[in-house]
């Protein structure tokens, strides 16, 4: 079995349409829990739905005290935080926004960070605030991957543009190469 | 990559000490809290107070006087809106009001009120319906500093706009600016709305029932208690129910996998409004067990 545990994913602005490419290229076969965090604005509910028929996975909304699956996209609600307990089980929040956002990418990645230690991705795409930037440069400490799309290749380039600017990355790709980088990571 | 990663070992052992610290020097007991949101939160205390670890944190809540405040304003984070989720307030509104008016005199209890957004929001539903007048709001928090602020009804001006919107959402038949004045910075409500409430410490992890109400509100507050804090606190506000008394909860938390789950009924599900049906008959069961 692969070491690597949990993928988590952040993204703002054209977030919703990088998403649908990177979920859609996943491999089926993939074993991780992959979390999902994006800014859309006011309520996502349905977000999850959305994403669901362009994922070669399934994706799911990231329910209060449920567990994180393995194989399963969860996605962060909107108006909460998203946290993880070490139970492997969610935790949602109100607390106050982080980059004027709630939920939170560095909340999410921070403590995705704390649970899976060195065996989580962290993927910061297209977004047109600094959110996210700070949790990747948690992952890494915690001896995790980070990967980042290339600034130019992303419709917003700020979040992916500060993640390398705060944290740097093992991987720093175009879009489309994201997907066939986490089969192989995962799969290998 | 850094050669050490974070001791997170360490840090749950500075963490365990800390409350312990704040347990048995100043009787707040956060043992039973959801960890990930309390270790978050007490980061930023070390983060906010410049302490460097938890443990100087620790140091400096057990040493300086008056530091504990600080500490409970950190880990309570008391953020909400008026009329938040609207359709919750327009469900409070047109099906939960009309069954209070059969009631000679009205009981709520919002429990966790932070800085008071929600219990002026239901006094304001209270006078649009006429019965205000013979009701009474009990709005109790842990955090006395949190209370004052609610008490003072002063918020920053640049929350008006979505709190107007809300309240339209909810089915506001006026302006929400008719219920404040604006100076400055700042909306304060109108002080005739705090006329049937009483604001009161009451911690719900240590503190028992004291009233029997018709309505109990309590949102956002039990996703950051671990499950047997949260089934406990369920049972206290079954206990302070009357009989077809209503529960309200915060959108993403939910009765369904509680013990006291078969105490209740689902008025509206997807709006976490609940109605406590006949006598507890769970707890019966378990006197005899």
């Amino acid at each position: 079995m692969n070491k690597l545990e949990a993928i988590a994913i952040g993204c703002s602005k054209g977030g919703f349409n990088a998403l649908k490419l990177l979920l859609g290229a996943l491999d089926p076969r993939l074993q991780q829990t992959l979390l999902v965090c994006c800014h859309t604005g006011g309520g996502t509910d349905v977000l999850a739905s959305l994403l669901a028929s362009h994922s070669t996975l399934p994706v799911i909304e990231a329910g209060e005290r449920q567990p994180a699956r393995a194989g399963t996209v969860h996605v962060a609600p909107g108006g909460y935080h998203l946290l993880l307990e070490h139970d492997r089980h969610f935790a949602l929040s109100v607390d106050e926004q982080v980059c004027f956002s709630r939920p939170s990418i560095d909340v999410l990645f921070g403590s995705a960070a704390d649970v899976y230690h060195a065996a989580l991705i962290g993927v910061v795409l297209t977004g047109a605030n600094g959110d996210g930037a700070e949790g990747l440069a948690q992952i890494r400490a915690h001896g995790g991957i980070a990967v980042v799309q290339t600034p130019d290749s992303a419709e917003a380039a700020a979040m992916p543009q500060a993640a390398l600017d705060i944290a740097g990355a093992d991987y720093c790709l175009p879009l489309e190469q994201i997907a066939a980088l986490i089969n192989r990571l995962c799969l290998t | 990559m850094p050669a050490s990663p974070p001791d997170t070992e360490l840090e749950q052992i500075e963490l365990d000490l800390f409350v312990q610290a704040l347990r048995r020097r100043y009787g707040y007991d956060f043992s039973q809290y959801a960890p990930a949101s309390l270790t978050r939160r007490v980061r930023q205390l070390v983060h906010t107070h410049h302490c460097g670890s938890i443990s100087t944190l620790t140091a400096r809540l057990l040493h300086e006087a008056d530091f504990v405040t600080k500490v409970i304003r950190g880990l309570s984070v008391p953020v909400s809106e008026m009329f938040r989720d609207p359709p919750v307030f327009r469900a409070l509104r047109e099906r939960v009001l009309p069954v209070l008016a059969s009631y000679p005199q009205i009981t709520i209890w919002q429990a966790g009120c932070a800085h008071g957004q929600e219990v002026y929001s239901l006094a304001i539903l209270l006078q649009e319906a006429g019965l205000y007048e013979r009701s009474h709001i009990f709005a109790t928090d842990f955090n006395s500093d949190a209370l004052l602020r609610a008490q003072e009804g002063i918020y920053p001006a640049r929350d008006a706009q979505l709190w107007s919107r809300n309240y339209l959402e909810a089915g506001g038949a006026y302006s929400l600016a008719s219920y404040y004045s604006a100076r400055y910075d700042f909306i304060k409500l109108d002080q005739k709305l705090r006329r049937h409430i009483t604001f009161a410490n009451h911690n719900l992890v240590a503190d028992k029932m004291f009233c029997e109400a018709h309505l109990v509100l309590c949102r956002n507050v039990l996703i950051y208690f671990s499950n047997p804090l949260q089934n406990r606190t369920l049972e206290l506000f079954r206990d302070s129910l009357v009989r077809g008394g209503h529960l309200c909860l915060g959108l993403r938390e939910s009765l369904d996998f509680a013990p006291v789950a078969t105490d209740f009924t689902a008025v509206d599900a997807s709006l976490r409004l609940y109605r406590r049906t006949s006598q507890p008959a769970s707890r019966e069961r378990n006197e005899q067990a």
